[in-house]
């Protein structure tokens, strides 16, 4: 059954699919109490994490490029949280969230960062390139949009493995694709062929609302979820700031993709509320654009409400969770920057596979 | 030994590797219905079916992107290009995603996955369809990278990438298809990373790769009339080098020309005659000759086209004065 805050949600994510393909009736994603504490605790530790990582960065612990997530942790956690085991998941650049999600573990992506051995690419990938196949995390990917065409290859290879190899799956792999990268040829040509093939490709628009310092309207003609409809690809705007809003779409998506029918794109309406990387001073936007969207649609902030309002949770429960969480990712800090630093022997591995 | 075309060769080599293995397939621009743009695929659909035989839209790069992502999930994909030219709006694929990721992943990801098609220079199709990427391809590592100059290697090279776990470009050339050769019988590979003495000889090497092999073969028997034993070597696989042959040969003979179809800036040659001065300096007793195509892009009109590219008579030429000398 919906709760009253879903089906709020559900209004704010009300863009019907697209007449051209319309997708079947939404399916309810529901959630108990103790569900919707763990997604609010693992939405916490990404920011927690991330703020950790900024810290670090700006002590020079972490070098080069860093694209923090913040705010947008209700996509991740959305999808995560209705998808299968066996699924698949890749991202862009702006992967620490979806990698802690997948199931990294803080110490292996905060190793990554760090450049240290104990990161999940023992320090020869950092923040932008980190992978995880065996928990179907398949990066962490640093050139705008080439995640798109490898994310349809995943679900290429699905399909093959279903229909050539006799290993019967319903895989379906969410790729993640900032606004900025909507407007590469690439992923033109993708959704062409998924739709062509029918590939099991959720498409998952982050619109975050700036591709780097350029804001969406200046980049993209036209509404970014329509842009599979000549396709024949059903697509849907979302309240990307609602974590219950994002599982129920993401449901609804992958159950289509799942039933054979080919890809499906979400536009998640979200926002970063820091910089496009550590670099970035964000001068684009003003200090109140930012405020506005943390004071009003903070996703941590709201599943809290919602906790609190429909189940009974105190306040000081949440004190005590991020007061853990703290904890751990200082914890985790630590351990990263107590771990070596790759040997030198490491330059040379890994260039080609074993023989 | 059976004769066969170049063409032939490739699409058994293709064939075998596929009823070997249920995880190889081959996707490109015509490569089924129309049986491959210059048949290299001729009967494969009807052998394989549809789902492993797959034609594309014209997206280079995205296709491209899609076949290195199924190659990351555990299928092992064939690429081809209708031409190498066409693959350049892929390359971030092949390099970015293909060759780096097993680095940047720290071994996790990697990609055994083959991108062939037909490389140099063509016959009267101008610039934009007739160039050269060896030297591209064998700049980046991750890569491996092959160019077969007869039938039985463009079989046992082609056989070697598909089993191979690592990224590798095969070099095809769109002259050779149509060339007979002797294909041995049975299953055979043609390891990576072996250059073949493809005449011995004592006065001069002659190093060349694709289609340079062909006329340095030719060459050499013209050199022979004139009284000068011309060793070819063919390198076959240009990464990595077989810096233990071009060595060895360059021992025996104390000098060396370097034959390519691209650009000399950066070339082909350049690399063997940094790898020459590296491993056999003292060797030599002429400096290194190389013969590449002029710093032009490729003319059309026929004498422009003959002139632009080493010929058999300017290698036998150039060689001779080299042996006799004069250069």
């Amino acid at each position: 059954m919906p709760t009253a805050s879903t089906a709020a949600a559900m209004k704010t994510a009300s863009v019907p699919p697209q007449k051209t393909a319309k997708a079947s009736a939404p399916i309810s994603a529901t959630f108990t109490k103790a569900e919707l504490q763990h997604w609010h605790k693992t939405m916490l530790e990404m920011r927690r994490f991330e703020e950790k990582a900024a810290a670090l960065y700006q002590q020079k612990a972490i070098q080069g490029f860093c694209h923090l997530y913040i705010g947008q942790e209700a996509v991740a956690a959305g999808l995560k949280a209705i998808s299968h085991a066996g699924d698949d998941f890749i991202t862009s650049y702006r992967c620490h969230a979806l990698a802690l999600v997948c199931g990294l573990s803080m110490l292996e992506v905060m190793g990554e960062l760090t450049g240290r051995v104990v990161g999940i690419s023992k320090g020869k990938g950092g923040s932008m390139h980190m992978f995880e196949p065996s928990k179907g995390f398949w990066g962490g990917h640093g050139i705008v949009a080439a995640q798109v065409p490898l994310g349809a290859g995943i679900s290429f290879a699905r399909k093959y493995e279903a229909e050539v190899l006799n290993q019967p799956n319903t895989r379906v792999c969410f790729t993640l694709i900032g606004d900025g990268a909507m407007n590469a040829g690439q992923v033109f040509e993708t959704f062409n062929m998924a739709a062509l093939w029918k590939l099991p490709t959720v498409f998952v628009i982050e619109n975050n609302q700036y591709g780097m310092g350029t804001s969406v309207p200046r980049a993209a003609a036209g509404e970014l979820y329509k842009r599979g409809e000549c396709f024949g690809i059903p697509g849907e705007k979302v309240d990307g700031m609602d974590f219950l809003a994002v599982a129920e779409a993401a449901k609804r998506a992958a159950d289509w993709c799942r039933a054979g029918k080919g890809p499906y794109l979400l536009e998640m309406d979200t926002y970063r509320y820091r910089g496009h990387s550590m670099s970035d001073p964000a001068k684009y936007r003003t200090r109140d654009d930012v405020e506005n969207v943390r004071e009003g649609r903070d996703p941590i902030a709201r599943l809290q409400r919602l906790l609190m309002e429909q189940h009974g949770v105190v306040e000081s429960y949440f004190e005590e969770v991020d007061e853990a969480v703290k904890a751990v990712v200082n914890e985790c800090a630590e351990a990263a920057l107590a771990a070596p630093q790759p040997s030198e022997a490491e330059l040379w591995t890994d260039v080609y596979p074993h023989a | 030994m059976p004769q066969q075309s170049v063409r032939e060769a490739i699409r058994d080599a293709m064939s075998e590797e596929m009823r070997a293995d249920k995880r190889v397939f081959l996707i490109g621009e015509e490569v089924a219905d129309y049986q491959g743009a210059y048949k290299c695929s001729q009967g494969m659909v009807q052998e394989f079916g549809d789902k492993r035989v797959i034609d594309t839209p014209i997206a280079e790069l995205g296709f491209t992107g899609i076949a290195v992502g199924a190659g990351m999930a555990g299928l092992r994909p064939i690429v081809e290009y209708m031409t190498w030219n066409f693959a350049l709006l892929a390359t971030d694929h092949i390099l970015n995603s293909a060759a780096k990721t097993l680095y940047m992943s720290g071994g996790k990801v990697g990609c055994p996955i083959v991108f062939r098609g037909l490389n140099g220079v063509a016959a009267h199709v101008a610039a934009q369809h007739s160039q050269d990427f060896a030297n591209w391809y064998m700049n980046i590592p991750g890569l491996k990278v092959v160019a077969p100059s007869n039938a039985a290697d463009a079989k046992g090279l082609l056989k070697a990438a598909i089993r191979d776990d690592a990224p590798v470009v095969v070099l095809e050339h769109e002259v050779l298809y149509g060339h007979m050769g002797e294909v041995p019988e049975g299953d055979y590979i043609t390891p990576i990373g072996k250059a073949h003495v493809a005449k011995q000889g004592t006065d001069v090497s002659i190093f060349a790769y694709s289609m340079m092999t062909v006329k340095a073969l030719a060459a050499a028997e013209e050199l022979a009339k004139q009284g000068i034993s011309a060793e070819v070597v063919d390198l076959r696989s240009l990464r990595p080098l077989d810096v233990d042959a071009i060595k060895a040969s360059v021992q025996k003979t104390h000098r060396a020309v370097v034959l390519e179809e691209t650009w000399a800036a950066a070339g082909v040659g350049a690399e063997i005659i940094a790898t020459i001065s590296d491993h056999a300096w003292d060797e030599l007793d002429a400096p290194v000759l190389r013969l590449s195509q002029l710093p032009v892009p490729l003319p059309y009109a026929a004498n422009l086209e003959t002139k632009c590219v080493p010929q058999v008579e300017d290698i036998v030429r150039e060689v001779a004065a080299l042996v006799g000398g004069q250069r």
